[in-house]
């Protein structure tokens, strides 16, 4: 096996641009991946055509609540292109400057404080049908964003209005009389009047005024809670059943190190074997003076090592910008390994199967892209009878096992780290298999 | 003098395809013999069989795999290597016992010292094949097996081929080949072995194969083999009424 490694080791040295493409292609791929993965979706570019008039306010009872907020809401959710006009808006829609835009009506504020009629915005789309879908809900999600911290506003000048009318005070509306009696105070005030009251007919309205009064108090400062439970009726409490929450961006590193190392082994392997055969090697090789098993276990083993030193130099690279956990580098260590060599096992088969290296290649491909995007599907996603398909093609192919395996190392995410190994030994046992019944056939 | 390889009764069989039936020969050291026939004959077949790349179904070989040096139809060689890494892969391969003399050795043999170094795959069609003879030759086997050698040579590149394998046989090698040009067997071989439908029909000198058909030792061979062909088929209907 020595000189096999060492005369593969030898043609590879000599195939630089094979060599530079394994490693590039699956790292450039992998990065793609990872940042599509972790990258939150950027804000939208939006124009934005505020038709108010400057210091516009929606009144709710005695508080006012300047538009401006609402505009000021909807720029934090967007990357906001202020325009004049809807015509400029329009044109800037067309000409895909921005996305979307959005047209801030001037009656806003009179249709809110008339609480008879809702506001309306109007919002302007451009794009073909993906476009579309992709923009309405960047816009709906931004506008929702906007509208729950505009009614959150109009929520707390309520809620100052209600104490006001509870406390008593200057309410601060032009001809309110000054220093109001609260609601609050009403009932003692009343009950010190009765209490000097006769009994009689005077006296008995007098309590039902007072009783009236208590109730009133009572019931208005539960309303403040009545206005926070509309304004926002369901809050949302998270529970993950298994394992530990893995932040986005470790689990892409995990994502594109676990497709670097698949691809390179997988290719690598495949193309390895193949070669043997399109050099019409195969044959003197196996006439004695190197068993079927040992050229198979050389291959995947090289593949293996090399795969394994590039998605570790990958994840340490990336380990300067993400936060890992370097005290488990061990864990990591020996999923990478057993990835590898399930990969590497894939790979020969693959290779049997295979006459020449450019078919190799393009078959370790054209199931590898697959496999890494399947493995990614998320459930729910996809109807139930397709998820469980998709999850038993995932099972018998290394690829899941492997992203598992890492995540486990690196995420402490489950299912466990020794599952996940032994998941991918199995693997590596019957694809390791089928190479060698492969190779037999190939003969 | 025992042979330097013994066939007896070889057969072999792929499902339904009787490849070859009952074969037996021998060849001795410094012989050089042809195995001639149509397409689909078995030559291929038999030599690979004597490689030791497949099995037979019955019959016996008297060498091992070992004893054989193979030289396939197609240069089986790494094009990224050099003539002198290919020979000494090889020779490590075969645990040879100095694989740095043997290298030396092959370099000298096949007249490729001049391009030791240099890769494969950027030598002429010729060169190859005497990389791909010499690197059935490294570990010094008592037989060599070739499986159409000349195949894909231009006639310059084919004589000087002929050349260095009939040195071979003079130095006191068995040399077995396989060819579909009838010519060069009648021009080197000293013996040949003709296959049709995996049968042996005929082991013996050129020139007893050119008496049997009425030819004289200046008539064509591959005429001779055609009639010789035609009169056995008529032989076997004959037989088969």
């Amino acid at each position: 096996m020595r000189w096999l490694l060492g005369k593969d080791l030898l043609i590879l040295r000599r195939s630089r641009l094979l060599v530079a493409l394994l490693i590039v292609y699956p790292v450039a791929i992998a990065l793609l991946i990872g940042f599509a993965i972790s990258r939150s979706p950027s804000r939208p570019r939006v124009a934005i055509v505020d038709e108010t008039a400057p210091g516009a306010t929606v009144q709710v009872g005695s508080e006012r609540v300047n538009v401006g907020q609402y505009a000021r809401q909807l720029f934090s959710q967007v990357q906001p292109v202020r325009v004049g006009t809807r015509a400029q808006a329009v044109a800037k829609v067309k000409s895909a400057e921005v996305l979307a835009a959005v047209v801030i009506p001037a009656d806003i504020a009179a249709r809110v404080t008339s609480a008879t009629s809702q506001a309306e915005l109007e919002v302007i789309y451009n794009g073909d049908a993906l476009e579309q879908a992709i923009v309405q809900s960047q816009i709906n999600a931004a506008i929702a964003q906007a509208n729950l911290g505009f009614s959150e506003q109009i929520q707390r000048a309520a809620a100052r209005a209600i104490d006001l009318l509870l406390r008593g005070g200057n309410l601060g509306v032009l001809g309110a009389p000054a220093n109001l009696v609260g609601l609050d105070e009403i009932p003692s005030l009343l009950h010190r009047v009765i209490s000097h009251q006769r009994p009689g007919p005077d006296r008995v309205s007098l309590e039902r005024v007072a009783a009236f009064a208590g109730f009133a108090a009572a019931n208005l400062s539960v309303s403040k809670n009545v206005l926070a439970t509309v304004g926002q009726p369901i809050r949302v409490r998270s529970t993950l059943l298994r394992g530990r929450r893995t932040p986005l961006n470790t689990f892409a590193v995990v994502v594109a190190v676990s497709v670097s190392l698949m691809f390179v082994c997988v290719l690598l392997a495949a193309g390895g074997l193949a070669l043997e055969r399109e050099e019409h090697a195969l044959g003197r090789l196996v006439r004695g003076l190197v068993s079927r098993e040992t050229l198979l276990a050389e291959k995947a083993l090289l593949a293996a090592a090399c795969s394994f030193v590039v998605a570790f130099a990958m994840l340490a690279g990336v380990g300067a910008f993400v936060t890992l956990d370097w005290s488990r580098v061990g864990l990591w260590l020996l999923a990478l390994a057993l990835g590898a060599v399930a990969f590497g096992a894939l790979g020969v088969a693959i290779g049997a199967l295979a006459r020449e290296v450019r078919a190799a290649s393009l078959l370790a491909f054209l199931l590898s892209l697959p496999l890494a995007f399947l493995a990614l599907v998320p459930a729910g996603a996809v109807a139930r009878g397709l998820y469980d398909a998709i999850n038993a093609v995932s099972f018998v192919f290394p690829f899941k096992a492997t992203l598992q395996a890492l995540d486990a190392a690196v995420n402490r995410a489950s299912p466990s780290l020794g599952l996940s190994l032994l998941h991918l030994a199995v693997l590596a046992i019957v694809f390791g298999g089928l190479a060698r019944v492969g190779l037999r056939r190939a003969e | 003098m025992s042979a330097a390889l013994s066939v007896r009764a070889l057969s072999k069989r792929f499902g339904e395809l009787q490849a070859l039936r009952d074969v037996s020969f021998d060849v001795d050291a410094g012989e050089l013999v042809a195995v001639i026939g149509p397409n689909g004959a078995g030559k291929t077949t038999l030599l690979s069989i004597i490689a030791g790349l497949q099995a037979p179904t019955a019959g016996t070989v008297s060498r091992g795999a070992d004893e054989v040096g193979w030289v396939p139809q197609q240069p089986a060689l790494y094009t990224k290597l050099s003539v002198a890494e290919n020979l000494a892969l090889f020779a490590h391969l075969e645990k040879v016992g100095d694989p740095r003399a043997a290298v030396e050795r092959m370099l000298e043999q096949t007249d490729l010292r001049d391009r030791a170094s240099e890769r494969v795959g950027r030598l002429s069609g010729g060169n190859r094949q005497r990389v791909n003879v010499a690197l059935g030759l490294i570990g010094d086997p008592p037989v060599l097996a070739l499986d159409e050698p000349s195949a894909a040579l231009d006639p310059a590149q084919r004589e000087r081929l002929w050349a260095f394998i009939g040195g071979l046989a003079r130095a006191e090698r068995a040399v077995l080949f396989s060819t579909h040009n009838v010519a060069e067997a009648q021009r080197y071989a000293g013996r040949v072995i003709v296959l049709a439908n995996g049968r042996m029909l005929f082991d013996g000198p050129p020139l007893v194969l050119l008496r049997e058909v009425g030819e004289d030792e200046h008539g064509d061979l591959e005429r001779a083999l055609v009639r010789f062909l035609a009169q056995r088929a008529v032989t076997a209907q004959a037989g088969e009424r």
